[in-house]
C-alpha cells in the first residue's frame, strides 16, 4: 500500500497484529500488546520465526491479539516458564515471547519462573501486573502491595513480591520495570529484551480497570501515573543500525546486548548503573520505601550464556535433525552389548 | 543326606546398606552368569543410604527360570538387625553362613539348618590396615566362602574382578586377598555341604547380556531419537535419566555438537512442562519417573492430551500410595497412566516384559508419541528397572522413524496447490488423528495458536457446545485408531485348553515358570502377554475361547482387570485376579498358590452347586 511504512523485513505494522482483543475496555493490557507489536515491526523481525507463550489468565490470553502469523501456546496455569524452556531447546533458531500474569509468575508458577531465571533461558517474560486476579473477579494476587485494599475493602496484610527484585537475585539477566501507558519506554525496553541472549523479564504495570482500579489500591491507573519514577528515558537502536549516537558523557549511557544492538539510557536524575546489581537492589528497596513505581532498564548483565547456548547444541535445532543423525550406528549398540556380557 | 541338586540355588545375602554389600553381591552374581549358568538376581533395598537391612537374592537355574525362588537354600546372614528373622527365611535343610567374629547367639540358633562360620570380621581387621574402606570389605569374605562351598572357580572370579574394576590393580588386590582368605578359611576348616554345586556350563551364556531394564530403556530412547529429556529425580527412575546422562555423551554427538538436551528439572511439574514445550515445537522429548511424579504431572499431561502434543513417560512404579514403598516393586499405577489428568482422557501404555521389549519399545515410543499426538507412557516397574537381567542382546530394528502426519512448508504448499487447507484439528483422514505442523515452518498458513482450552477444528478459542463435543469426540476416536496399531500381545495356544493366564510387565517371568510347575501337576494353561494399552480385539478372544483366566497383576484393587472389564462387560465373570502386592518381586510360588488355591476352591464350589440344585428341585 502506497505511503504505509515497511520495516526491513518486508512488513508492514499490519503484518504484526493479531485476533480481535477480548479484554475489557481500557485494559493495560491491551496498550502493551500494542508496544509488542511496535517493538517486533521496529526491529524488523519476521512474526514466523516467533512463538509466543502464555500461562493461564486475562494476560495469558492476549498473545493470541498479536502476531497472528507467529505459532502461540496457551499452556497451563504457571507453567509457560517450563513449558518455554522445552520450547527453546527444541529450536533455539526462534525467539521466544512469554506473556504471564502476576497470579501466574509470582504465585502458582513462582517455583518454575525462578528456576528458568536461574537456568537463564532466552525469552522475553513480560509480566502484566495488575496485583490482582481478574478472571476469577477480583482477588488479590502476590504482587498487591501491603495495605492496598480490595474492592470490598479488604486490606491486603502480607508483603508483595517485588518480581524485578527476585529477578536480580535468580539470576535473570535483564530486568525492566514500565507501564502499560508508557509505550515510548516500553516498546524499545521490549526491543532490547528481544534482542538479548537470555532470561528478560518485564515487569510492566497494566491497571486492571475493572477490578483494581478504585481508590486505596496501589495498582490503580490514577495511582501508578502519579507514582511513576523513571530512572532514565530508553532508546532502543538496532544491530543493523551502524549509526554513532552523539551521547553525553556523565548523562547518557550505552548498553551493548547480545546480538550487537544497542540501548541508549538518557540520565533523568542520579547516575544509574544497570549493571551493577547491588545498586539495582539499593534502588528497587529504595523506590519501594517512597511508594515509588520505579521504571527502565533496572539491571543488564550481557556475560552470561543462554541457557540453549550452554548446552552446546549443533546449530541444527533438535527438533529438525533427523534419523541420520540421531539413531546412532548399531555397531555401537553391538559394542555396548559386548560390555553388557562382561 | 540330600543329592546336591547341580545348578539350581538360591542365596540370599542380608546385609545392612552402604557397607560395601553391592560390589561383593555384584561381584557373586557375574562370576555365576561367566560360568554359564543360566542366572537372575533381586535386590531388595532400603530407601535409605546408610545402615538399614537390604537383602540381595541370587537365583541360579540350569532351566532358565528367572524369578525369585521362595526357598531360600542358603542364607548369608552378615546382618545382625535382621538375623532372628533371617534364620526362618531359609528352607529345611538349607545353610546359613554367618559372621562368627563374634559367638552366634543362642537365639539365633535353629534345627534343620546347618550352621557355618567364616570369621569375616576378624580377618578383615588382619589383612586390610585401617581405614575406612575396611568395613566395607568384610563382604568380600563370604563370596569367597560361598566360592569354596559351591564350586566357584577363583579364576573365574579373578576375571570378574579385572572386568568390574579394571583400572584400580590396588582394588583388585585387596577384593582378591578378602576373598581368597574367606576361600581358603572354609576349606581349612573342612567344612562341606550337599545342597548344591554350581558346575561351569561351557557355552551357556553365550550371547547373553547381563542389564537392567532402565538402562535398556535409555538405550532404546537415544535409538528411537529422543532430543529433549527433562527429568527429576525420583527412586526407581534416575537411573534412566542417568544412564541417558552417561550413553548420550558417547553415542550422539554430531561434529562435537551435542543433539541433546538433558535438563535435571526442578520438580516433576516443570520436567513434563518442558516435555510438552519440546513436544510442540517439534522435538522427540521424554521424561521418567514414577507415581508421586505422575500425580505432580497429571495437569500437564492433560494439556498434551487436548491440545494434541506428542511426549513420551516413563514410569517406574513403586509401591504407592504417597511415598508409599520408594524401593520395592509394583504395578499399582496403572489406572494413573491410563486415564491420568481430570476430564474424559485416555492414554496409551507400552508395557515391557524384558530387556529386549524395555529398548524396542522405549524406542517406539517416540513414533506413538507423534504418530498420535498424544502422551505415551512406557509402563515399567521397579523389578524390571532396578535389577540385573540375563538376556539376549539389544538389537536394532531398521525402522525409519514414524514422525506421523507432520506437514513441511512444502507438503503445505503441495496441498494448497491440490485446494486442500491445513486446519490443525480437523479430522481429514476420518481416523481422528489431524495433521500438524511445527514452529519455524514458513509457511504463511503454517502456523496456529495451542491451547488447553477449549477449541475448534481451525485451532481457535471456542466455547461452542459443538465444538467442544466434536473434539471429544474426534479424540475418542483417535484413541480407537490407536487401538488398531499398539504391540499386540504375545499369545500362546494350546489346543483343547480352557484355562488362560494373562499377565505383564515382570510378572512374566514368574508366570512362565508357574505355567510349567501347573502343567507337571496336571493343569494345562494358555498365556497372554500383554505389550501395550488400549486392549486389542486378541485380549477380547482370549477371554472367550477359554473358561477362566487368571489375570496376573501386582496391585490390590485388581487394576488391569478393571480395564477388562469396561472393555468387555460380558466376559467379565470369566476374569479371576492373582494378586500380588507385598513390594517383593512376585515368586513363581505365589503365582502357582493363588492359581492352585482357586482351582481346589472352584472345584469345591462345583460341588457344592450340584448338590444344591439336587435338594433345589421342587
Amino acid at each position: 500500500m502506497a505511503g504505509e511504512k515497511v520495516n526491513r523485513v518486508n512488513l508492514t505494522e499490519k503484518d504484526y497484529e493479531g485476533a480481535h482483543s477480548t479484554m475489557c475496555r481500557g485494559c493495560g493490557h491491551d496498550a502493551i500488546s500494542a508496544s509488542v507489536m511496535r517493538a517486533f515491526f521496529e526491529s524488523s523481525i519476521d512474526p514466523r520465526k516467533v512463538i509466543k507463550l502464555s500461562g493461564i489468565g486475562c494476560s495469558s490470553k492476549t498473545p493470541a491479539y498479536f502476531l497472528s502469523q507467529s505459532f502461540g501456546f496457551n499452556a497451563v496455569h504457571g507453567r509457560m516458564s517450563a513449558v518455554a524452556t522445552g520450547a527453546n531447546l527444541a529450536n533455539h533458531s526462534l525467539v521466544p515471547i512469554g506473556v504471564s500474569g502476576d497470579g501466574d509468575t509470582s504465585a502458582i508458577g513462582l517455583g518454575n519462573f525462578c528456576h528458568m531465571m536461574r537456568r537463564n533461558v532466552n525469552i522475553t517474560y513480560i509480566v502484566e501486573n495488575n496485583g490482582v486476579y481478574g478472571l476469577t473477579k477480583g482477588q488479590f494476587s502476590a504482587t498487591a502491595d501491603k495495605g492496598s485494599v480490595m474492592k470490598g475493602g479488604k486490606i491486603n496484610e502480607i508483603p508483595a513480591i517485588d518480581i524485578c527484585e527476585l529477578a536480580i537475585i535468580l539470576g535473570a539477566t535483564y530486568v525492566a520495570r514500565s507501564f502499560s501507558g508508557d509505550r515510548k519506554q516500553l516498546a524499545p525496553l521490549i526491543q532490547g529484551a528481544l534482542a538479548h541472549g537470555g532470561s528478560a523479564i518485564l515487569d510492566v504495570v497494566s491497571p486492571c480497570v475493572t477490578f483494581n482500579n478504585h481508590e486505596g489500591s496501589t495498582k490503580s491507573l490514577k495511582y501508578v501515573k502519579g507514582h511513576l519514577d523513571p530512572i532514565h528515558d530508553v532508546d532502543f537502536i538496532p544491530h543493523y543500525e551502524n549509526i554513532e549516537i552523539d551521547y553525553e558523557k556523565g548523562t547518557d549511557q550505552q548498553v551493548e546486548l547480545h546480538d550487537g544492538s544497542r540501548i541508549i539510557l538518557h540520565k533523568l536524575a542520579d547516575d544509574y548503573d544497570p549493571t551493577s546489581r547491588m545498586q539495582a537492589l539499593q534502588t528497587i528497596h529504595a523506590a519501594v520505601a517512597e511508594g515509588k513505581v520505579l521504571t527502565g532498564l533496572i539491571y543488564y548483565d550481557r556475560n552470561r550464556l543462554g541457557f540453549a547456548e550452554e548446552q552446546d547444541l549443533c546449530e541444527t535445532p533438535l527438533a529438525e535433525l533427523g534419523q541420520d543423525v540421531l539413531q546412532p550406528p548399531a555397531e555401537l549398540l553391538e559394542q555396548i552389548n559386548a560390555g553388557f556380557m562382561k | 543326606m540330600e543329592t546336591p541338586a547341580i545348578n539350581d540355588l538360591s542365596i540370599c545375602i542380608a546385609t545392612e546398606n552402604g557397607t560395601g554389600s553391592a560390589s561383593a553381591n555384584n561381584v557373586l552374581f557375574k562370576a555365576i552368569f561367566k560360568m554359564g549358568i543360566p542366572c537372575s538376581s533381586k535386590n531388595m533395598f532400603p530407601s535409605n543410604i546408610q545402615g538399614l537391612p537390604t537383602w540381595y537374592q541370587v537365583r541360579a537355574c540350569a532351566d532358565g527360570y528367572m524369578a525369585r525362588k521362595d526357598a531360600i537354600d542358603v542364607m548369608v546372614m552378615f546382618n545382625d538387625a535382621t538375623a532372628a528373622k533371617d534364620i526362618h527365611r531359609v528352607r529345611d535343610g538349607g545353610l546359613i553362613l554367618y559372621d562368627d567374629s563374634t559367638p552366634l547367639s543362642p537365639n539365633l540358633k535353629r534345627d534343620g539348618v546347618q550352621y557355618m562360620g567364616v570369621p569375616a570380621n576378624n580377618i578383615v581387621q588382619k589383612l586390610i590396615p585401617a581405614s575406612p574402606l575396611r568395613g566395607k570389605q568384610k563382604n568380600m569374605l563370604y563370596v569367597g566362602a560361598l566360592a569354596f562351598l559351591f564350586g566357584i572357580d577363583m579364576e573365574t572370579i579373578k576375571e570378574v574382578l579385572q572386568d568390574t574394576f579394571g583400572k584400580k590393580p590396588a582394588v583388585i588386590e585387596s577384593n582378591l586377598v578378602c576373598i581368597e582368605s574367606g576361600f581358603n578359611h572354609m576349606k581349612e576348616k573342612g567344612y562341606t555341604q550337599n545342597i548344591g554345586r554350581l558346575a561351569p556350563i561351557p557355552n551357556g551364556n553365550k550371547g547373553k547380556i547381563i542389564t537392567e531394564g532402565n538402562t535398556a530403556c535409555a538405550l532404546g530412547a537415544i535409538y528411537g531419537g529422543a532430543t529433549v529429556i527433562s527429568w527429576y529425580p525420583i527412586t526407581p527412575s534416575s537411573s534412566l535419566a542417568e544412564a541417558l546422562e552417561y550413553y548420550m555423551p558417547r553415542l550422539r554427538k554430531n561434529n562435537g555438537k551435542t543433539t541433546y538436551a538433558i535438563v535435571q528439572a526442578e520438580d516433576e511439574i516443570a520436567a513434563a512442562g518442558m516435555v510438552v514445550g519440546a513436544g510442540w515445537a517439534g522435538a522427540r522429548a521424554m521424561t521418567s519417573t514414577s507415581g508421586p511424579g505422575v500425580s505432580l504431572m497429571n495437569e500437564t499431561i492433560g494439556l498434551a492430551y487436548f491440545a494434541e502434543i506428542p511426549g513420551v513417560f516413563f514410569i517406574i512404579q513403586r509401591g504407592g500410595p504417597s511415598t508409599g514403598l520408594p524401593t520395592r516393586t509394583q504395578q499399582a499405577d496403572i489406572l494413573l497412566m491410563y486415564y491420568a489428568s481430570h476430564g474424559d482422557t485416555r492414554h496409551i501404555l507400552l508395557i515391557p516384559y524384558d530387556m529386549k521389549s524395555c529398548f524396542d519399545l522405549a524406542r517406539r515410543s517416540f513414533d506413538f508419541a507423534e504418530r498420535f499426538q498424544t502422551p505415551v507412557f512406557v509402563a515399567m516397574d521397579l523389578d524390571l528397572g532396578m535389577n540385573l537381567w540375563s538376556s539376549e542382546p539389544l538389537k536394532l530394528d531398521k525402522e525409519p522413524f514414524d514422525r506421523g502426519k507432520l506437514l513441511t512448508a512444502e507438503q503445505l504448499e503441495q496441498w494448497e496447490k491440490q485446494g486442500k487447507k491445513f486446519r490443525r484439528y480437523f479430522d481429514a483422514d476420518g481416523d481422528g488423528i489431524p495433521y500438524r505442523t511445527i514452529p519455524g515452518n514458513p509457511h504463511r498458513h503454517a502456523s496456529y495458536f495451542t491451547r488447553g482450552s477449549g477449541h475448534d477444528a481451525d485451532a481457535r478459542y471456542s466455547e461452542d457446545e459443538k465444538d467442544y463435543k466434536e473434539t471429544l469426540d474426534r479424540l475418542r476416536k483417535k484413541f480407537e485408531t490407536a487401538r488398531k496399531h499398539v504391540p499386540k500381545p504375545i499369545i500362546e495356544m494350546n489346543d483343547g485348553v480352557k484355562t488362560g493366564v494373562i499377565c505383564f510387565g515382570s510378572s512374566y517371568e514368574p508366570v512362565r515358570e508357574a505355567r510349567d510347575r501347573l502343567r507337571a501337576s496336571g493343569l494345562k494353561t494358555n498365556h497372554l502377554l500383554l505389550r501395550a494399552l488400549p486392549l486389542t480385539e486378541e485380549s477380547k478372544e482370549f477371554l472367550a475361547a477359554h473358561d477362566v483366566v487368571y489375570l496376573v497383576e501386582q496391585n490390590r484393587d485388581a487394576q488391569m482387570a478393571s480395564i477388562f472389564k469396561e472393555e468387555w462387560p460380558e466376559l467379565a465373570a470369566k476374569i479371576v485376579s492373582v494378586l500380588i502386592y507385598d513390594g517383593l518381586p512376585v515368586t513363581t510360588l505365589e503365582v502357582f498358590r493363588q492359581i492352585t488355591q482357586h482351582q481346589a476352591s472352584a472345584r469345591k464350589g462345583a460341588e457344592k452347586w450340584q448338590g444344591k440344585r439336587l435338594t433345589a428341585s421342587i
